[in-house]
């Protein structure tokens, strides 16, 4: 107990440590105060949340490569793409249709780790060619890659049912599972428990689990030797080099354990939506995942983690609600006219919210950057560099 | 982790070996691809093919003039401008506006629209180039000592903006842009060019080539070229960076806007997230081209539209976007620096 109480008082001034505390009891207490506050009703959110889960995974994934190894990514939705096509080819009926005549349905924990190699191994094919190239052009190659899987998804009608994407995936099997107050049921034990879209929670508590065990992992990375390796690429590459890191392994690790990350997060979300569609992961979803790691503080887990959740409910939970919130305030504040929409004029403020959203999404961006250029949470490595002066430029103070 | 991380001679071997083994692998792909492409185009007759170009010149026209804006902008300050879709959207919307002001509608006939339109052009190009230097002052400028990504999330942010304005201007319809060019076309041995094609690639290649001029001989051509060599040493010179750079926006937002205005003109349809695909292909074309380059985004905007063309007329146009990133890809693997980029050297 005295080791716990020493360790948050030493930490207690350490912005991560805070962001970690608050985002895990958060986490832990989000569920049933979402059902309390709620009065019972409050699955839609906490599916939301898991939903918010996945994005807060990719996040971190993609800090791997943007942000600890400095490797641009504009096509990381191409890894997500892969992940969750993979899940949904080989758990459910949709190889019957396909020129192979048979259908696969390896379990969901299996599929798991079959879609994180398939995401890694997509990272490092798409790395291999890539290595020569530097800065900006590898991003453009990234971009490039982006748009060419989920068009490439559509177009295989034969493997992927084409636009209208694969339904029906096998959900995530339990042995047992606990019910609880949490679901409006007294304690008890579900046997051969099925991840259904109607249990929220479970969903939650999966995501939740899949986000700390890759905190973890990519901490850990962080720490050792290749993520040291990662850093020393990204400040100078032939510095790098003459000091003995192999700049090419180092790259296509960067690329591969970064993929893995939206491997798995493309597995759960094809097994919780029940359908995989290649709309889903467009060149938008590449730049939202990089606006939430930039946004939240590059090369920082926990920041990469804040800005996924902070975006992931501004995209997903505020703008959406916006409209209706603004139209129940003007009620309640006495402003009902507002609401009145006037003929080729005045649309009623539901609706002139709606069509504001595309300009608050970008004030929002813009302003974040204008006012924290390192992002919410820097690293505070990379904030040291930035009084530095380091990568190609000279130190600042000179000019 | 130790092996993984030290190269040894034998790996370097390795990897010199394999660069080999791809680059033969490359050309293969190459050969096989245009092998298949003559194939297809001796199946249909001669005069398919030259219409196919003439369709393909013509809408790699417009991107060579978007793709100006995102090469000149990079290679000032190494920015992916990515709101400089949006701008060019926003020269279709503006001057779509304007038009009806001036007089300008469908059913004018004869050649009394053309002073209206020069003038539209001129203004459109005008507020486009404003808006487009407000957009860096405010959003870029502040951040020219942040971390490299910082303004790229803001010109994201900033081209949500546009769009936005876009959508709340004129709602998310597909919009009719006015249909002023001549109808007619010349017909060369069974070749049908409309003048309409004949218009927009001459506009294309008058800016083009007044822009060439414009950087290599004004005194702020070579303040630009000089900022984007060394920004510092260029500073030390005496030369007014802030005002460089705003004049680089300002100049890339006026041929984003003419394109947009050709793109109106020859399209004949617009929709305000016009430019979010159209700037992809256009950035697409930049860096296709070597990026920082002028002379290569204009024929990588031109070899795009050309290969665009091609695919969708002999193959299907759903692999369009697909055999178009996959070739870009596969020039920078071969040619890192785009056709025309010069190699720098590593600092």
């Amino acid at each position: 107990m005295r080791g716990i109480r020493a360790y948050v008082r030493e930490h207690a001034r350490d912005p991560n440590f805070i962001a970690y505390a608050a985002m895990g009891i958060g986490a832990l207490i989000f569920p049933a105060v979402v059902q309390f506050a709620t009065g019972g009703n409050g699955d839609a959110l906490v599916s939301l949340a898991a939903d918010g889960g996945v994005y807060v995974l990719l996040a971190i994934g993609l800090n791997v490569v943007v942000g600890f190894a400095g490797l641009l990514d504009l096509g990381y939705a191409a890894f997500f793409a892969i992940g969750a096509y993979t899940y949904g080819m080989l758990a459910s009926e949709q190889l019957i249709s396909s020129p192979l005549h048979h259908a696969v349905h390896i379990p969901f924990w299996i599929a798991l780790f079959i879609g994180l190699f398939v995401a890694a191994g997509a990272g490092a094919l798409l790395g291999a060619p890539t290595l020569r190239l530097r800065g900006d052009y590898l991003a453009i190659v990234t971009l490039g890659f982006g748009e060419i899987v989920p068009r490439f998804f559509r177009n295989m009608r034969d493997w992927t049912s084409g636009v209208n994407g694969i339904s029906a995936l096998d959900p995530p099997s339990l042995p047992g599972w606990i019910t609880g107050p949490w679901v409006n049921t007294s304690f008890g034990w579900v046997p051969n428990f099925k991840f259904l879209s109607f249990n929220a929670t479970a969903w939650y508590v999966l995501i939740v689990i899949l986000v700390t065990a890759s905190v973890f992992g990519v901490n850990n990375l962080y720490r050792s030797r290749l993520g040291r390796a990662w850093m020393a690429v990204r400040e100078d590459e032939t510095a790098a080099a003459a000091m003995g890191v192999n700049t090419v392994s180092t790259k296509l690790l960067a690329f591969a354990i970064g993929a893995s990350f939206s491997g798995f997060a493309g597995a759960f979300y094809g097994a919780k939506l029940s359908l995989v569609s290649p709309d889903n992961f467009t060149f938008i979803i590449s730049i939202t995942i990089l606006s939430m790691v930039v946004l939240g503080g590059m090369g920082n887990v926990a920041g990469a983690m804040v800005g996924g959740l902070l975006l992931y409910w501004v995209l997903y939970y505020f703008l959406p609600n916006a409209p209706q919130q603004a139209s129940g305030l003007a009620t309640s504040i006495g402003m009902d006219w507002l609401n009145h929409a006037v003929p080729n004029g005045w649309p009623g403020i539901a609706e002139f919210i709606n069509r504001l959203k595309f300009i608050l999404f970008g004030l929002i961006l813009v302003s974040i950057m204008l006012l924290r250029p390192q992002g919410l949470l820097p690293s505070r490595l990379r904030a040291q560099e930035l009084h530095r002066g380091v990568h190609d430029e000279p130190v600042k103070t000179v000019a | 982790m130790n092996g993984a991380l030290t190269r040894t001679p034998a790996a370097a071997l390795r990897s010199f070996r394999s660069s080999q083994v791809s680059t033969f692998i490359g050309l293969l792909i190459l050969v096989g691809a245009l092998a298949l492409t003559i194939q297809h185009v001796l199946q249909q007759s001669a005069s398919y093919f030259f219409q196919i170009l003439v369709i393909g010149v013509a809408d790699g026209a417009i991107y060579a003039l978007i793709a100006l804006g995102y090469t000149m902008v990079y290679g000032i300050i190494e920015l992916i401008n990515f709101a400089h879709g949006d701008v060019f959207t926003l020269g279709a919307f503006v001057s779509l506006a304007l038009l009806p002001m001036f007089g300008v509608s469908e059913g004018t006939s004869g050649p009394g629209w053309i002073i209206p339109l020069l003038v539209v052009a001129v203004l459109t190009m005008a507020i486009c180039g404003g808006i487009n230097v407000a957009i860096e002052r405010v959003a870029y400028r502040p951040l020219r000592h942040a971390p490299r990504l910082a303004p790229l999330i803001t010109a994201i942010g900033m081209s949500s903006i546009l769009e936005g304005a876009m959508y709340l201007w004129r709602g998310p319809f597909n919009l009719h842009y006015p249909n002023l060019l001549p109808q007619n076309q010349l017909i060369i041995r069974g070749v049908a060019i409309g003048y309409k094609d004949l218009i927009v690639v001459a506009i294309a290649i008058i800016l083009v080539a007044a822009l060439t001029v414009f950087i290599n001989i004004s005194k702020l051509g070579k303040a630009m070229r000089a900022t984007a060599q060394d920004r510092d040493a260029a500073q030390l010179m005496g030369i007014n960076i802030n005002g460089t750079i705003a004049a680089t926006f300002f100049i890339g937002a006026v041929l984003a806007a003419a394109g947009g205005i050709i793109w109106g003109l020859y399209i004949n349809n617009v929709t305000f997230d016009l430019g979010f695909e159209t700037g992809l292909i256009a950035f697409t074309s930049a860096v296709f081209g070597g990026i920082g380059n002028i002379p290569g985004a204009a024929l990588g905007g031109l070899l795009i539209g050309v290969i665009a063309a091609f695919n969708n007329a002999y193959f299907d146009s759903s692999w369009t976007e697909i055999i178009i990133f996959a070739i870009l890809i596969a020039t920078l693997v071969f040619r890192p620096t785009g056709l025309l980029g010069m190699r720098v050297p590593e600092k």
